[in-house]
């Protein structure tokens, strides 16, 4: 027994030493973003002082944020951030949530070529589409626009092909027959009854789209040429200068733009774990 | 069959058949056209026929994102991938407290995006100054000028994405593990097997369909390596190109050069490699049954 409790011990400091090489980035972000660039690399977590546990408290300052938010619009693309994000993930979940549904339970002429081109499409990759991509806003006259940053990012077929797999595992036949014969039309019996049993998934979708735009980078990057439309993701990069880094300000800007993300994730961490896995095992 | 259900599935899929038609559908089919074009900024462009294709295979640059691109997947499903399976196999072993943290801890630099791990990396890197060179200095006395972001690109980048993502790929292989019966692993204890043999044997055939996924996973986002490199090397290759890959390549060639179709072949040839790895994925996994 007792080298049973010996390996238990080694197996708990191995997580435990893995945990910690983990989160040290994040503490090191956080004290990073308090420091002035001046003492930025004096120290490596706070600056050495006699205050209260050896540190220098005296020696930290707001005053990157303060130039964050005052200076650089920094909460402008915050806010931007949180639209662009909000918007594209309910629209997104919407139209993949429907149409998941409609390949999986509802039979129509139609259905197995959509399903073939949904298989298809997951297998192309993203960057393929980058120049035709840009072209096609060009000619539509949507580079720079709202409409170009969101519409394209609402027919992702892996978000269908998900929905679909979702309606198959949990939207018992049965449910939807006994429904239909008391005289529920589709879309009332889609609304009625497929949709709440789709929670789960639309929860999931809902959080992973959201990360997706927010910690998107290039599309913004390609499609918007404003500045003052820029999302946080093309803000926080912007902030790294060609001669001159100023590092306090860089890292407050990657702390206040990763905030949101932890926070949800915190909030969202049970389902989206279980719905990415879920995706992957059953896929 | 009334109305209702004779529309129905086309009114739900509306909204996703119009947008993939004109953003996803429409565009693919264009790129192949467009690989046969050169284009000079955004309305004039001129046929080439394959000369996009053929003047990738003899430019260097091309070759290097290739091999550069193919150095990363190999750090990621051989180096990455191991850690994330040996962390998962720890954190489910038994008599574990706070399982639910460590799960937290090691999953949550998945949330954080490339833009904002790459502008943290490319301070975490800095020779001499940077936190890795100062920390790895004092424990085992590394040397502290050595250059990640000078001369071993790939090393950095290798070592950035541990930290991305072995946590993320941990929890796949979390889900996996539950597809070991205790039964069998218990019999082989009895039967005297050690925990080696008991992973060859007992762990890794039943772990396998999922693995293989997993991997495949690793491999498709690893040959899309893009924008941690860019951003850690200041919207560059590098230099000497030694962070170049092979989506910057289409970037700089597509957006910085200005050849749309060029890019375009580069995105084809990236389509064909990835649909190819798909394909062997699914042969040598035919017959195993997916998930639970």
């Amino acid at each position: 027994m007792r080298g049973r409790r010996l390996q238990t011990l080694a197996v708990a400091a191995s997580l435990a030493i893995a945990s910690i090489i983990t989160l040290l980035p994040f503490v090191w972000l956080a004290c990073g973003s308090l420091k002035s660039n001046a003492i930025f690399f004096e120290s490596l977590l706070l600056p050495r002082g006699d205050g209260l546990l050896g540190i220098d408290w005296r020696a930290l300052t707001l005053d990157n944020y303060v130039r964050l938010f005052a200076d650089l619009q920094f909460g402008r693309s915050l806010v931007l951030s949180v639209f662009y994000a909000s918007l594209t993930s309910v629209l997104a979940t919407a139209s993949c949530a429907m149409g998941g549904y409609a390949l999986a339970r509802l039979p129509f002429r139609g259905s197995r070529p959509v399903t073939i081109a949904v298989l298809a499409a997951v297998l192309i990759p993203p960057p393929l589409l980058l120049a035709p991509g840009y072209q096609l806003l060009y000619h539509l006259n949507l580079l720079d626009t709202l409409s170009g940053m969101v519409l394209p990012a609402l027919a992702p077929a892996f978000g269908v092909f998900l929905f679909r797999q979702a309606a198959l595992s949990s939207v018992p036949r049965e449910l939807l027959e006994s429904a239909r014969v008391d005289g529920s039309g589709e879309l009332r019996t889609f609304l009625v009854v497929g949709l709440p049993l789709l929670r789960p998934m639309i929860g999931t979708f809902t959080v992973i789209t959201f990360l997706g735009v927010w910690n998107n980078f290039i599309t913004p990057q390609v499609v918007l040429q404003d500045p003052t439309k820029y999302p946080v993701s093309v803000a926080v990069a912007s902030l790294r200068g060609i001669y001159y880094q100023d590092y306090g300000l860089q890292m407050a800007g990657v702390a206040t733009a990763i905030v949101p993300l932890l926070i949800m994730f915190t909030l969202a961490q049970k389902d989206l774990v279980a719905g990415l896995t879920a995706g992957a095992v059953k896929g | 069959m009334n109305i209702s259900r004779r529309f129905a599935p086309w009114i739900l899929l509306a909204p996703f058949l119009a947008t993939f038609a004109v953003f996803f559908v429409y565009p693919v089919f264009q790129s192949l056209l467009l690989a046969c074009r050169q284009t000079f900024g955004n309305t004039a462009s001129a046929w080439v026929g394959l000369d996009n294709f053929s003047r990738l295979a003899v430019d260097p640059m091309f070759w290097k994102a290739v091999a550069n691109t193919f150095v990363f997947t190999l750090g990621s499903v051989f180096i990455q991938l191991p850690l994330a399976l040996l962390l998962a196999i720890l954190l489910q072993s038994p008599g574990i407290r706070g399982r639910g943290f460590y799960r937290l801890a090691l999953f949550s630099p998945a949330m954080v995006g490339i833009p904002f791990s790459a502008t943290m990396f490319a301070v975490i890197f800095e020779k001499r100054t940077g936190v890795l060179n100062q920390v790895l200095h004092r424990v085992v006395g590394f040397d502290l000028d050595y250059s990640w972001l000078q001369e071993h690109v790939m090393w950095a980048l290798i070592v950035a994405a541990l930290w991305m993502y072995t946590g993320f790929n941990m929890v796949f292989f979390s889900a996996a593990l539950q597809n070991v019966r205790r039964d069998v692993a218990e019999a082989a204890i009895i039967d005297g097997a050690g925990p080696w043999n008991r992973f060859l044997h007992v762990t890794l055939p039943a772990i396998r369909p999922v693995a293989g996924f997993v991997v495949l996973l690793s491999v498709i986002g690893s040959f899309q390596l893009f924008e941690l490199p860019w951003l850690m090397l200041n919207s560059t290759a590098g230099p000497d190109n030694r962070g170049l890959t092979v989506v910057m390549y289409l970037y700089q060639v597509g957006f910085e050069t200005g050849n749309l179709g060029h890019a375009s072949a580069v995105g084809w040839v990236l389509t064909v490699i990835l649909a190819a790895l798909a394909a062997v994925q699914r042969w040598s996994a035919r017959g195993e049954e997916m998930g639970t």
